[in-house]
């Protein structure tokens, strides 16, 4: 059940960043973050797993410029997976709110001042970023990345009923206890877990409200979406429409 | 309740109308037995439907990569003056 809170004064929002090779997007990033949410007590927890191109390097010179008390480095030794890395950064979030968010900048930080403020409005448990609502977009995708994004789309509306219009985003602010209760409950790997995440949290009743993002795929073909990448979510599909 | 159940108390509720109107004979039986195959189809459809639809209405943002641009260049300018390592990708 969710506990009903006071919002507004006091909250401090915890916002986990997973990097691997971001060296360079995570100091623009940081930047941004700080540029966007000038009257707001927040930290970014960076969860890096021993990225071999010295993205630590830069997290130490921004904790210099930003102080580290609002720059978290809280490594892992290699690739661990993101579920765990949520977990990770988590357990050392002292925010009331967490925002989870990649790196890359596909996640723009000036979206987050109406993240804060729709939670604010609504009293929402999950605030979920979509690309598919008018206000929202992409840009960067093919046709055929289009096309398969609707088709799993369309397949997951008309089969999961999961209670919002993007499920593979992972732009999301979520009231820290409710977090903790959706990782504690979740197995999946990639972005199926985002997937279950969501649809988990629309089962157990949550308050989830959406808010439209862009979407800008900075590096041009970067995201393949092979063969395996459709038979992976299909079985993902498959697994939630039995367990959820 | 788990999804799934739903789904399947929806399509035994809807096989047990099948069956029922197959025994009433109050439409010609030839027909009754298509009566899934349509349904099938028309869910194939009505899928097809709106996977163009979306197609045709999503959303897309170029002039966001123009103001992404901006905020790159902006940023790296005050990191730069702050000791940051901006240099190479």
């Amino acid at each position: 059940m969710e506990g009903v809170q006071p919002e507004g004064v006091g909250d401090k929002y915890s916002l986990i960043v997973p990097t691997y090779n971001e060296r360079l997007n995570i100091a623009l990033l940081v930047y941004l973050v700080f540029k966007h949410l000038r009257d707001v007590d927040f930290e970014i927890i960076i969860v890096d797993d021993g990225s071999p191109d010295g993205t630590q390097d830069v997290v130490k010179q921004l904790q210099q410029v930003y102080g580290d008390d609002r720059i978290l480095l809280r490594a892992r030794p290699r690739k661990l997976g993101l579920g765990t890395a949520y977990a990770h950064g988590l357990k050392h979030a002292s925010g009331n709110f967490v925002v989870i968010m990649d790196a890359d900048l596909s996640h723009h930080p000036k979206y987050l001042p109406s993240f804060i403020k729709k939670q604010q409005e609504t009293g929402a448990s999950i605030v979920t970023g979509t690309r598919y609502v008018k206000g929202g977009g992409v840009h960067g995708w093919t046709l055929m990345r289009k096309l398969t994004s609707r088709g799993a789309n369309v397949l997951a509306q008309t089969f999961l009923w999961p209670g919002v219009s993007d499920l593979t985003g992972s732009f999301r602010l979520y009231r820290k206890s409710v977090l903790e209760d959706l990782i504690s409950s979740c197995v999946s790997k990639g972005y199926v877990f985002q997937m279950e995440m969501i649809v988990r949290a629309s089962r157990k009743g949550y308050h989830i409200e959406e808010v439209p993002i862009t979407f800008v795929d900075r590096v041009f073909g970067s995201s393949k979406l092979g063969g395996s990448e459709i038979i992976e979510y299909l079985k993902g599909l498959a697994y939630l429409l039995v367990t959820t | 309740m788990k999804h799934i159940v739903k789904i399947i108390t929806f399509l035994v509720a809807i096989s047990a109308m099948w069956i029922g109107l197959l025994e009433m004979s109050v439409v010609p039986r030839s027909q009754t037995w298509l009566l899934p195959i349509y349904f099938i189809v028309s869910l194939g459809c009505y899928g097809l439907l709106m996977v163009g639809i979306g197609l045709m209405q999503f959303p897309t943002c170029p002039q966001e990569a123009v103001l992404l641009q901006q905020d790159v260049v902006e940023a790296k300018d005050f990191l730069k003056q702050r000791g940051v390592d901006v240099g190479s990708e």
